[in-house]
């Protein structure tokens, strides 16, 4: 019995030195949870919350009422997008290594969450990401020449030099602008989702957190703004176990999953293996539906892990032990579907070996063309006057004086 | 024309653009069925239906976000923060987000919300009903910050503010939502009827944003302000009998430099009146400014009279109050140093 009140402070299950320790995470066996109907109402449905949607098995199987029948060139066509991504992380975190821009962050390990929602979603629906997203403007079109240009803020870069690298944009992709601060885009998701409902279209939102930053105030606007007004949304909390240094417990994630969030205000929750495409696939896919048709939104807490630094400016060999990614129960989403197409007969590892090899190859060629637009040390270089545009619809007086004042200085006068 | 006090004004603002562009909508905390505390929204949502006059939940901060999100996706919101005291929950929101969409996403991206809030004291609000944080925002780039102080402006502005592509923020004095105020609130109050610029046109019409006005034109000293105070600093002119020019600043970013400066330049002295604190506020902006715009031609240092850099106090309000005595003292402050 306690007889006085005390603080207890979240400590993770295993720090650097320690055999890596996931005995906390609730697993449900692949096929084992039901399947509701779109229509179905929250309360009968809790249950998505606290179970994990998984459909590949530990064989690599498809399992059980969630299998979205996926056929094998679809399910190719995802490999690769995975498989692009990855390679783009690999080759842009070298070059970080090397000097060469100033700044990345890897999605490795959650390459799944991107693309299997980026298949599930229709290209009119909006997408509000988080800086782990580069998945999801892969797939929406944003050439790979147009992402590096970006991290080298050179003459090519969609943000003429003015975000941190990976804060890209594609207004023709319909993928929204990377803020930088953590959770603000979850609440502005829910307003143009809003929008779409008021405008009588029937186009969708959905947006990204991370299981850190469900603590910010802005993931609580959401939720309840979401939940009045049964937007159509789709809230997406990527669960990979750590924000920077602290893990999810440090988020409230011990006591509760992150899926469970909603409940007490009647949104849907549900916890899906996020690194099975197939699940996220088709959790989303059901959402979707959901929300397209009057339902309201759903709160997914996709459970994953971060298996690099959270960017290239921390070590995390300084705050969690090396191998733990390796121990993860949900494995690599790339190597699952990889081993279920191979196991379904509709892939080898030869040709997994050529198309690593092609898309290196891609990601070579991209980057050797990027460089030509410029890069941190040699020109072209963006015109610094630029930095004095789009901060309002027209010039005013004051920054026109600034910004000649600035080419004044610029040019010694 | 009709007689509008500045509620019906601003509610005629909305009126007019809703039934222009039906992308126009309204949201915030008591908008909707019951009007907005101050009655700025009353009648709208009986007219343009709940799904343009949204009753929002007590949430500041996702307000703002929710009509950041709506704006991307094509309609014009128009948010009211039910007091500028109650802002800084959505203060990230406006700062990070609204003010740099537009940059960060080099155009691509834009959100054309209007954030309405009624500001300043003067109705026994306390620290928490009585704020005036316009500084504050007029220091954030990307975003334009307006003060009416009658209703004619407070329509044409609001209107402007709707149709502008970029965020504004639309300060309302609320001391003088339902008459001019001199400063003195032992004085029996008074309407908008007697007063020119209570005459509004039913119809649609702008003020622009970024122009200044002369609200009382003079050729001894200039007074600089907006809101509440413009009145004061007409009423401290009459009672000093120092031939003043009272510039209405209206539009606080971008700022109207020329009309402050040509009056500057044209009297020689200056005294800038505003509510909010004065240490680090917006009256410091305009007097580093004009000092620059009009060195060769002050006769005297430019002048200040704000809201002493307190909280607000309930009890004491009218000795926090610049009101009339404290802007006498200030013109004669100015007229007397050399």
């Amino acid at each position: 019995m306690i007889t006085k009140s005390r603080l207890q402070i979240p400590r993770p299950t295993a720090r650097p030195g320690d055999e890596p320790d996931f005995s906390y995470l609730d697993l449900s066996p692949a096929g084992s949870i039901d399947k509701p109907p779109i229509g179905a109402r929250t309360r009968d449905i809790e249950y998505l919350s606290s179970g994990l949607v998984r459909v590949l098995d530990e064989d690599f199987a498809a399992k059980g009422p969630w299998d979205p029948g996926l056929d094998p060139t679809q399910l190719q066509v995802a490999l690769r997008w995975m498989m692009l991504t990855r390679a783009l992380d690999e080759r842009m975190w070298q070059i970080q290594r090397q000097g060469r821009i100033s700044f990345y962050m890897q999605s490795l390990g959650e390459e799944a969450v991107s693309i299997a929602q980026g298949m599930a979603l229709r290209p009119g629906d909006m997408c509000f990401p988080s800086y782990r997203n580069q998945g999801l403007y892969l797939y929406r079109g944003v050439k790979l020449v147009d992402i590096m240009c970006q991290c080298l803020s050179n003459t090519r870069d969609m943000c003429k030099g003015r975000q941190l690298p990976v804060m890209y944009h594609s207004k023709a992709g319909n993928v929204f602008s990377i803020s930088g601060n953590l959770a603000t885009q979850f609440p502005q998701a829910v307003g143009w989702a809003m929008a779409s409902a008021i405008k009588g279209e029937d186009h969708i939102a959905a947006s990204w957190v991370g299981d850190g930053s469900t603590a910010e105030a802005d993931f609580h606007y959401a939720l309840t703004f979401a939940a009045v007004y049964q937007a159509p949304v789709i809230l997406n909390v990527v669960n990979n176990q750590w924000a920077i240094s602290t893990f999810q417990g440090t988020a409230g994630g011990q006591r509760r999953a992150f899926a469970a969030r909603g409940l007490g205000l009647g949104i849907p929750g549900i916890r899906v293996d996020g690194n099975d495409l197939l699940a996220v696939y088709a959790v989303t896919l059901w959402a979707a539906d959901r929300a397209r048709r009057g339902g309201g939104p759903t709160l997914i807490e996709h459970v994953t892990y971060r298996g690099g630094a959270h960017s290239t400016s921390d070590d995390p060999s300084k705050y969690r032990p090396k191998d733990e990614w390796a121990a993860f129960p949900l494995g690599d989403p790339i190597e699952r579907l990889k081993q279920h197409l191979i196991v379904e007969g509709h892939w080898s590892e030869a040709k997994h070996e050529k198309l690593a090899e092609q898309l290196k190859v891609d990601v070579h060629a991209a980057w050797k063309e990027a460089q030509k637009y410029g890069t941190m040390t040699e020109g072209p270089f963006l015109d610094p006057a630029t930095m004095f545009e789009d901060v309002y619809d027209e010039m005013p007086a004051h920054l026109e004086s600034q910004r000649r004042r600035m080419l004044e200085v610029l040019s010694g006068d | 024309m009709a007689q509008m006090n500045m509620i019906e004004a601003i509610r005629s603002a909305h009126d007019v653009m809703m039934d222009k562009d039906p992308t126009v909508i309204v949201l915030g905390e008591d908008v909707g069925y019951f009007g907005g505390v101050f009655r700025c929204t009353d009648g709208l949502q009986r007219k343009f239906g709940d799904h343009r006059v949204i009753d929002a939940p007590i949430a500041e901060g996702g307000i703002v976000a929710a009509a950041l999100g709506m704006g991307v996706n094509g309609l014009r919101p128009v948010a009211e923060i039910q007091f500028a005291d109650y802002i800084y929950p959505g203060f990230d929101q406006i700062v990070s987000e609204l003010g740099r969409l537009r940059y960060r996403s080099c155009g691509e991206f834009f959100s054309p919300v209007t954030i309405r809030t009624p500001c300043g004291g003067g109705i026994r609000g306390g620290q928490t009903h009585s704020q005036s944080p316009e500084g504050i925002f007029t220091h954030v780039s990307g975003i334009k910050t307006v003060m009416p102080s009658n209703p004619y402006d407070a329509k044409g502005l609001l209107i402007s503010a709707i149709e502008s592509d970029d965020p504004v923020i639309f300060f309302e004095p609320k001391r003088i939502y339902n008459g001019p105020f001199d400063g003195d609130p032992e004085k029996p109050g008074v309407s908008w009827s007697s007063h020119p610029k209570g005459e509004v046109p039913e119809g649609y019409y702008t003020v622009p944003l970024g122009s200044a006005e002369i609200a009382l034109p003079g050729e001894e000293l200039t007074i600089v302000t907006y809101g509440t105070l413009v009145h004061v600093a007409i009423a401290a002119a009459k009672e000093t009998g120092v031939d003043c020019e009272v510039v209405d600043v209206r539009t606080l970013a971008p700022l109207d430099i020329k009309t402050l400066a040509d009056s500057v330049k044209k009297t020689g002295r200056c005294l800038i009146a505003h509510e909010a604190t004065r240490f680090g506020g917006y009256g410091a902006e305009l007097a580093a400014t004009l000092q620059k715009e009009c060195f060769y031609q002050l006769e005297a240092p430019i002048g200040r009279v704000a809201g002493w850099d307190t909280p607000y106090p309930h009890a004491f309000e009218w000795q926090y109050f610049p009101g009339l005595r404290r802007l006498s003292a200030g013109i004669r402050r100015v007229m007397e140093a050399e």
